[in-house]
This record gives C-alpha cells, structure tokens and sequence, in this order.
C-alpha cells in the first residue's frame, strides 16, 4: 500500500482495489476514489498543465470547482471526454485517463516557454502583443494562438451514447445533500409532499462526509448520516446523487444532469449516459454550501498547493494523506483544523502560518499539543519546486513591513483564504446580493423565486449552525407549501466553527509586479493582470473580467471572482460592495451537448412529415429533400441517372405527355362561414366577391407592409366556403397570420379557419395528355374546355374515391390537382399510374417541378421574393383588387418607399455565352467600375431549360421592369457573365398549351 | 421557462404551448387608406419597446389557439396578469400587488 493511503481513514474500500491508467501508466486505486484522489494516493500531485503558461499544475480542490485537474477519460471508440475534472470522476477497473494541455509529455513540455515569455502574456495580451509587423498575423501569430488555445481536444467520433429527458414535478426540491440539505428535508417532510434532494457527489452528505470526527445527537457524524438518509428515504423523500442543478430558470424551474453511467465499469444495456432532468418545483431550498477561497501569492499553483479543505477531504473521505510534511497557510480558522487532522493522521505539520496577528486560544493550544510550530502574523512570499511544491519562504509581516524571508522545506502546502457562500444558482434567478462586511463577501439577499437559502450558503459556518439553519429553512417552505412542519433540536459535539479575515494578494518583499500569484487558475490570470487591467482603463469588473478573462473559464469563477473582485477593487480604490460582482450564469460545472441534446439527435432531430405517398416514391428510387419539415421526392433517377439527367428526363415527359406529383404538402386552409367571402376579400389581394363557385383564383397574401407573404390557388368550393392552398413552407405561418386578423382585428366575422393540409392527398397531373388519363375516372364532370375550363374546381369521384378536382397548372401544361382523403392517395396515385402507362407516364420530384414552374415565370414565394417583394416588383400588379376599399397590405403599398422608382424587380436573364447561372449571384450594371461594385441585384431561380433550349434565370433587378433587352452583368470568381434582362416567361406566352 | 396563464382555457401552463405575437392594444384602423404615411408607419413600425411592465398579445398555439393579451414585466420576465383580447388595457396599479400571486 502506498505511503500515502491511511487505513481505517475515508470511506473508500481498500479490500476491492480497482486498476485504471493515467497517461499510460496504470495506478492502482480503491472502490470509492476519485481519479485525483487515487493519484494523491500513489504520490502524484502532478495532473495536468495549465491553459496559457503550461504551467505545471496539481488538484486544489476536490469537488466540482477543480480548475487545474482536467483530464480526458476514455472508455473505447467514440467514447473519449475531454476537461473531465479529476476530482469528480470515480475510478472503475480499466478506466483510461490522459492529462491536457502538454507536448510532447506532462513533466517536459515546450508550450511552457510561455511561462519564461509571460510578460508578452499579460492581461489583454490579445490585444497587443500581436499587432506587429502587420503581416505577422495570418501566418505566425494566429496559427500559433489556435494551435495553443483551448482546453483539452474534441472528440473526433460520433458519440454511441444516449442521453435521456426527463420532466419531474415536486413540491419542493432541496439542492445539495450536506447537513444544510437533509435537514430542511427532515423538517418539512410531510404526507403527501413530493421532496426530492439532489446533489452532484457519489453520495449524500456533503460537508459530514470530510467531518467525520463530529457526534450528532450523540452518533458519530457518519451513523448519524446512515440512520438520517434511511429515515429520509422511508418518508419517501427522493435523493438523488450524482445530479448537478446545473441552472435555475423562471418560475421555479430548475435543469438537473444525472450522471448515469460514467462511474460503471460496464455499461448497461438500454440505459442512458446522461440525463436531463426539468424540474418544476413548488418550493425550492438551495442547501449548496460554500467554496473555499485560495490564497493569492507567488507560486501559489505549484503542484502540492491545494485547498486546506480539500486535504482534509482527501484525508477523511477518501483515506489519502497529501502530504507527510505539509505547511498551512491560512486566513481562516478552518485550515487549521486540516493540520491537526493530517497531523493525527501521521504526518508531520512543518508549520501552520497564518496571516492574522491573534488566532483563538483553542486553536493554539491544539497545536502546541500535537507539536506542530505556528506562525502568526506571517506571509508567504514564494515556492520552489518544480513539478511539485518543496518548499515555501514564510516571512513575518508587521503593519506595513514585509521582514526577512525563511524557507521551510515541505511536499505540500494547504491554504485557506476563508470561504464564499456558492451564490451561483441564486444569481441564476437574478437574485440580489448583499454584501457583508465581516465576512468580506456576498450573501444571497433578495430573488422573486419561491427559494430560500440554508447553510453556509448563506455564510453559516459549523455543522450545528448548518443543521440549525436547514431545519429553520425546511419548516418556513413547509409552512409555505401548507404544513405545520417539523421541529427538530440537535446537539453537535467536536463541531469545528471558525471566522477568518479576506485577503487581496498576500503582503510581500518582492517586487509584486513579477509574482506569478494566480487568482484564476484555469485561465492563468494573475493579481498582476487585475491590476493592470485597471491601470489601462477598466472601471467596470465586467470590463476587468473580459480584457484579463478571470472568471471566465469553465469553472465560472468558482474560485477566483471573489478574490478577483477583492483586487480590483482596491486597485480602483473603491469597497467591493461598489465595485460589484460579475454576473453568473448556467450551467453551474460544464455540461455535455449530448445531456442538452437529449433524444434531438441524428434522425430525431426534427419531426421528419411524410405524405401517403412517400413510400412509393421510395419504392420507386427517390432522391429525397427537406421542405419545411417535410421530405419530399426531389427527382427519380433511373439506373445511370444523375440529376441533371433524371430532371431533364422528367421534364420532357411531362411536356411531350404526362406527368404524375404529389403535391400532398401544400398548404391547405378551409375557410368556412357565411363571411367567408369577406375575410377572403380582406385578407388576400385579389377580388374573391366575384369568384362564382366552382371556380378558383391564384391568390397573392401580403403583410401590412405591403410585401408578399405568400401565394397559392384557391377555390370557391360553396358560398361560404373556399379551398385555400398555401406553400409547403408557409402554412403554419398563413394559418396563424389569419387566426390573428380573425381573433383580433374581426372578431364580428363569422368565419371558422381550419388547417386541412394533413387531411387531403393531393395529386398533381400535368401534360397534354392528363385529361385524357383523368377524364375516364372522373365521375361529376366531364374533362371538356367548356364543362370544366382551366381555373375549375368541383367536389366529384375520381376512381370511386370523393375527391376536390382542381383544373389549375404550375407547368404551363394542361393540369390537374386532385385531392382526395389522405389515407387513399397512395391508391389512387397508383391507379394514375397504372393507367398512365399507356401515355408514358412520368413521376417528377421538386427539381423538375421548379424547372417547369420556372419555364413559365411562375415565382416561388421566399425564393424568387425575400420578404422585401411587393406585388409590382414582381410583376403581379394584376393580383391586386385595386377597387377593393382595403386588404391587408393595400395602404402598405401606397407607402412611398413601396412606390419609388428604382426598386428591385423580377426579370427573366438569358446568358449571352448560354452558360447556367448561379442562384444567389449578385449583379452589376458596369462590369469595368472599381472594386467594390454597386450592387443592383441577384439571381433568384436559375435553370437548365431543354424547352427553351437554353438556360433561363429569373433575377430581381434594380428598375428592371425599364430595362428589357438591356445587359447585365454576373461577376464570378474566375469571369463576369453577360446576361440580358427578358420577360419572366420563356415558354409558351400565349399559353396555347393549356386548353384541352 | 415561463408559465402562463391562459385566461380562455383559465390553466397555468408552460412557455412550450405558447408562442409570442408582439405588443399589444396596436389596433389596425378600420381604414388604413384614410391615413398619413406618418400614422401608417406607427400603426406598422413604432413601438413602446418598454422597460418594466409590458402589454403583449401571446397565442395558446398547441392548446386552445387564441390569442390574449398580458402585462409582463420586462426586467423580471413575471407576468402580472394575462386577459382576453378585446378587453381594455388594466391599469398598472391594480396589478403590482397581485404580481407574486402565480409562483
């Protein structure tokens, strides 16, 4: 057993040790440890380099506020985390672990010529070491920042794990487990109450788990803990460990990460890694203790320097001494009591330093019984080792003077800076702070939040004070969740509260602007940095936190804001309570995308909608894409087929005979109701009074500003009932922009709106052939130019199935739109189809669909108009009912901007050189002016066209409408295009081709 | 995330089933084309972008569909109260004290 395991010391289990590798070397460990606590154990306080000096650095801490021990574990393919804190993640047998930030190895690494070059590195550095020469910056400076930049490295695999949601409803919700926790849930457990307690450690106990010399109510601390958690869980009380409140949110909602399966050796099938908890909680006790401060001075981040409490941590809970020969450096009674433990433990205590001139009687007295030498009144001023701390200069401190320094040999150096209430869940709700004078820090004041403090989260130091207060906390939340509550009195023997003063940097003999004394480890800010930040010119701490980035890391200024916060302001010579402290915000520790996440993920990312006929066409080959949350066949390809080839297939069939679309996503609103008529008239451009039944209207939808919103035929179904079509895209918004006008602007119109996009199959035919295909199947109408012209609709039977015939075309072709009820159109898709053979049939995707669309000027809304395109730009000013009194956009239209010349229009442009544009190029009117050119414009649809025998384009240009037959001009990186500005149809302007 | 008050279907529910539909008490005049460029663009463009309480139009999207009306508070992101379109804006006095009620 190493020399540094304590037997009969923690609460790990030495009869089943576990084997795990850091940085390849296997290590040997118990049941129950940390990674850090297993390598404190095997004499390793080296852990790591840090962020910007590759300084070596050790654990300080032993929970989740650890800065310097990151590490990535890994546990086989696609499964290696980086920035794991050492100190939380539990060792299982064949667990892999690396250090960060070293090249080519831990103990000898070349980013730590930074440390030698630190005066380069200094606050802001950014900003200033790098601005010279000029031509520096692409090729050495940059490079070389992005290659030393960053925490850890990023996983290259997918993730294999799942993570799981969760909702969870209770009455109150406890976070943190300490005595602080358990207590309030003892005193406002009651029938009936939902209490869950949740905290992020292994197990529940907190602050009693590194106590174990404590008796409550007469038991040992650690029996007391074991009765108090089976009485809790008896009551139905939920605990939940491993489980960090990660933020806390409006109206008592609070995000949970469980943990699930990181600390197994094997992992579970059907289980998830992680899992995101929502809680909505009634009451809320935050019961998450306080973190201890570090004390800033030179060298104060040399391995073997960590946390007074964190040694005793290590000591009580985990069995493993850091030390033989420490030294203690405090402010706060606490650390004391670290050095008598040790020192009982069996090491020997070179010295307990502390900086306060009177420590109490009791302390003294302990210490002169257990032999260990105090210095009061003393400073630290410097330490030397090099991958571990083996020795501290100590010097005696007298008012202002900073006397002879002494070095005192020693392999750790435990250090208390006294201790901040863990305000950051509080700050989450914007909860006010207050400052307190004696204890030199803030303490949750104020928060609108149904949530109340207990503990040493609210500057209580002890474990009776802890237990006294969380009982008080828990009765005041049962009284306000409706119950009486229970009373509760304990007694705490060998209870160890303490007081202690804050510090800024501790006094030295040295020149203060060399000292390398770290107040944000895992950022290697320095008190150096703070303070010249405030030199340059920053008053505000959050001006002081960006340009020196303390607090900025990813262990959100557990340790350094406070500290941070005590320079700055005597720097700017202000009290603190002034000065302010920086905002904090979730996640509370670093959080994994995946447990964010959740079931999101590779095909759930977002609802894929399918129409009834989705599975022909995959049947069929489709090449499938994404409209509006909907997957739609984009073209189908025959063996040998690209795209180009299957679309310029699809189209020519469609023209030369007959083509089949599902046209199932567009849009589809029924509006119903005797002023149907008049909601229509007030919300589309177009005339509807008019409209006779069984006939429909391309309809054009604006905003109030005038602009297009959206587009789609309608049909006038009855006379209070019309067909509304929209775009794929667009129909939610449609359907909610009418909702609104109905419900706010017309309530007195007696119209029902209801979305039937879902409810109908709708089947698109289009060549000179679909009548003759279709009209044998129809029952209700005969498919004649003077029985059913173009721009018809009727209900009737189509192949037996009750169905709404619509003669309308998007090709320019005779067409037909056939909806029938959802569930049967796969049947009569296949019934087309089957009958179609003998015209040649073809189905086509949306490809050829827009190249048909295309052919004939026909605009996509949102592609060929971007929000900013009224009905004039695009050339549709006979859309609009100009005797109607009012629609929604009229009056937008007549705004003199909308009405100016020069706005952009939509134009058709054929290539001089016939090559194909590209969707999205800008146009110039003078292709010879100096860079940068005035932009008049860009290409909105630009296609392949066989039927017009060249590529055609349609663009929006600047006055275009004036300027037919005019050039323009297409600069590309390798050449400008020369294009001339033509009408928006390319085939068939007569539309001979749409009469039967 | 936010819980409100759906004053038609009269139930507490969480942000998820609501979607936000911009100031509220904006009333589009009976006829736009009666009015000046400059009273058309305030109808359109301008508005209150209020600190502190704030009257607004939400939807019940994935629950009853309507539109209502609140009064949040811009700084606390509270609601004070939620009421049916068409009623008259309440006074702010009337709601500072009932504020705290929905926890």
């Amino acid at each position: 057993m190493s020399q540094y395991r304590v037997p009969g010391r923690g609460r790990v289990d030495l009869s089943r040790p576990v084997d795990f590798t850091f940085d390849g070397r296997s290590y040997r460990g118990a049941q129950g440890d940390s990674v850090a606590s297993a390598l404190l154990a095997n004499g390793v306080h080296l852990m790591g380099r840090s962020f910007k000096y590759h300084r070596p650095r050790g654990a300080i801490a032993a929970g989740s506020e650890e800065p310097n021990a990151l590490i990535g574990t890994s546990r086989g393919a696609g499964r290696f985390e980086p920035n794991t804190r050492a100190t939380m993640q539990e060792i299982w047998q064949g667990l892999e672990t690396t250090s960060q930030n070293k090249f080519p190895s831990l103990k000898w690494d070349v980013g730590a010529v930074n440390d030698a070059a630190y005066m380069l590195f200094s606050a802001g550095f950014y900003y200033k070491t790098f601005m010279w020469p000029k031509s520096f910056w692409n090729k050495v400076y940059e490079p070389f920042i992005r290659a030393a930049a960053g925490l850890g490295t990023a996983p290259t695999e997918a993730d294999p794990d799942q993570y799981a949601s969760r909702y969870l409803h209770c009455d109150l919700l406890i976070v943190g487990a300490g005595p602080a926790g358990l207590a309030a849930a003892r005193a406002a457990m009651a029938e009936g109450l939902r209490i869950v307690i949740v905290d992020e450690n292994a197990e529940p106990g907190g602050s009693l788990l590194s106590e174990p010399q404590a008796r409550i109510d007469g038991l040992p601390a650690w029996d007391w803990l074991d009765d108090e958690l089976a009485a809790l869980k008896a009551a139905g009380v939920r605990i939940m460990t491993r489980t960090t409140a990660i933020g806390y949110y409006h109206y008592n909602m609070l995000a949970l990460c469980e943990r699930v399966t990181d600390h197994l050796p094997s992992l579970p099938a059907d289980t998830p890694r992680e899992r995101m908890w929502r809680v909505r909680a009634r009451q809320v006790v935050l019961a998450q203790g306080a973190l201890e401060k570090p004390l800033v001075f030179h060298g104060n981040d040399r391995p073997g320097v960590m946390l007074a409490g964190a040694a005793q941590t290590y000591l009580n809970r985990y069995g493993v001494k850091v030390g033989n020969a420490p030294v203690v450096v405090t402010s706060h009674d606490s650390a004391w009591y670290a050095g008598f433990d040790l020192q009982e433990a069996g090491a020997r205590v070179q010295a307990i330093v502390d900086t306060r001139p009177h420590v109490r009687d009791d302390l003294m007295d302990q210490a002169r019984a257990l032999g260990i030498p105090v210095r009061l009144s003393h400073t630290v001023t410097a330490t030397s080792g090099r991958l571990r701390v083996s020795g501290v200069r100590v010097n005696p401190v007298s008012g202002a003077a900073v006397g002879a320094g002494q070095q005192i040999t020693c392999d750790a150096l435990l250090m208390s800076g006294g201790w901040t209430p863990s305000l950051h869940l509080f700050s989450h709700t914007q909860g006010k702070l207050a400052w307190d004078d004696d204890l030199t820090t803030f303490l949750p004041h104020e928060t609108r939040e149904a949530c109340v403090i207990a503990g040493a989260g609210r500057g209580l130091w002890g474990i009776e004070a802890a237990l006294t207060d969380g009982a008080a906390r828990g009765r005041e939340v049962a009284a306000a969740l409706g119950h009486p509550g229970n009373p509760a009195a304990v007694s705490v023997e060998n209870d160890r509260p303490g007081s202690g003063v804050s510090q800024k940097e501790l006094p030295t003999d040295r020149n203060p602007g060399r000292a390398k004394a770290f107040v944000d480890y895992q950022n290697d800010v320095t008190a150096k940095d703070l303070r010249l930040a405030v030199r340059e010119g920053m008053r505000s701490i959050e001006h002081v936190k960006r340009y020196t980035t303390n607090g900025m890391a990813t262990d959100q200024g557990k340790m350094s804001n406070i500290n941070g916060l005590n320079i700055a302001a005597d720097a700017l010579g202000r009290p603190a309570p002034q000065v302010g402290l920086t905002t904090f915000r979730p996640p509370y520790t670093p959080t994994t995308f995946g447990a964010f996440a959740g079931y999101q993920r590779g095909a759930h990312f977002e609802v894929t909608r399918k129409t009834p006929i989705d599975p022909w066409a995959e049947a069929h080959g489709a090449v499938f894409e994404p409209v509006g949350q909907w997957r739609r066949a984009r073209y189908f390809p025959q063996p040998g087929e690209d795209m180009d080839t299957a679309v310029r297939r699809e189209c020519r069939q469609t023209r030369e005979s007959v083509g089949i679309f599902d046209a199932s996503t567009l849009g589809k609103i029924e509006v119903v109701g005797p002023d149907a008529v008049t909601f229509m008239e007030r919300m589309y451009t177009n005339p509807w009074a008019k409209l006779g039944v069984g006939r429909c209207r391309y309809g054009l939808l604006l905003g109030d500003d005038g602009y297009i919103r959206d587009d789609g035929v309608i049909g006038r179904m009855a006379e209070g009932r019309f067909h509304v079509t929209t775009t794929t895209g667009g129909a939610a918004r449609v359907m909610n922009m009418m909702e609104d006008y109905l419900q706010t602007e017309w309530p007195d119109l007696d119209v029902w709106l209801t979305s039937t996009t879902e409810q109908w199959s709708t089947i698109a035919l289009n060549g000179p052939n679909a009548a003759k295909l279709l009209a044998p199947l129809v029952e209700g109408v005969e498919l004649t130019e003077d029985a059913f012209p173009h721009m018809a609709c009727i209900e009737c039977t189509v192949a037996g199935m009750p169905a709404r015939l619509f003669r309308v075309s998007f090709t320019g072709e005779i067409g037909f739109e056939v909806n029938v009820p959802a569930p049967l159109g796969r049947k009569l898709w296949e019934i087309l189809w089957d009958a179609g053979q003998q015209y040649g049939i073809v189905a086509y995707g949306t490809e050829a669909m827009h190249v048909l669309r295309a052919e004939k000027g026909y605009i996509i809304v949102g592609q060929d108009t971007d929000g900013t395109v009224t009905p004039y730009d695009a050339g549709m000013g006979w859309a609009v009912g100009k005797k109607k009194p009012d629609f929604v956009g009229k009056r937008g239209l007549a705004r003199p901007d909308l009405a100016a010349k020069g706005r952009k229009q939509l134009v058709g442009l054929l290539t001089e050189d016939r090559s194909k544009l590209e969707e999205g190029a800008q146009i110039v009117f003078d292709p010879n002016q100096p860079i940068p050119m005035k932009m008049v414009g860009h290409v909105t649809s630009s296609y392949h066209s066989d039927a017009a025998g060249r590529p055609i384009a349609l663009a929006l240009v600047e006055g275009g409408h004036d300027r037919m037959g005019e050039v323009v001009h297409i600069p590309m990186p390798d050449r400008t295009i020369a294009a001339k500005i033509t009408g928006t149809v390319f085939v068939d302007p007569e539309n001979t081709r749409l009469k039967i | 995330m936010l819980l409100i008050h759906c004053p038609y279907c009269d139930e507490t529910l969480p942000e998820a089933e609501f979607t936000y539909a911009g100031e509220a008490h904006v009333i589009r005049p009976p006829d736009p084309s009666a009015l000046s460029d400059d009273d058309w663009q305030g109808f359109l463009f301008i508005r209150s972008n209020t600190r502190g309480p704030h009257y607004e139009r939400w939807r019940h999207f994935h629950g009853c569909g309507r539109f209502f009306n609140a009064v949040r508070d811009t700084v606390s992101d509270r609601f004070l109260t939620t009421y049916p379109a068409g009623q008259p804006r309440p006074a702010l006095e009337t709601l500072t004290a009932a504020s705290e009620d929905r926890k």
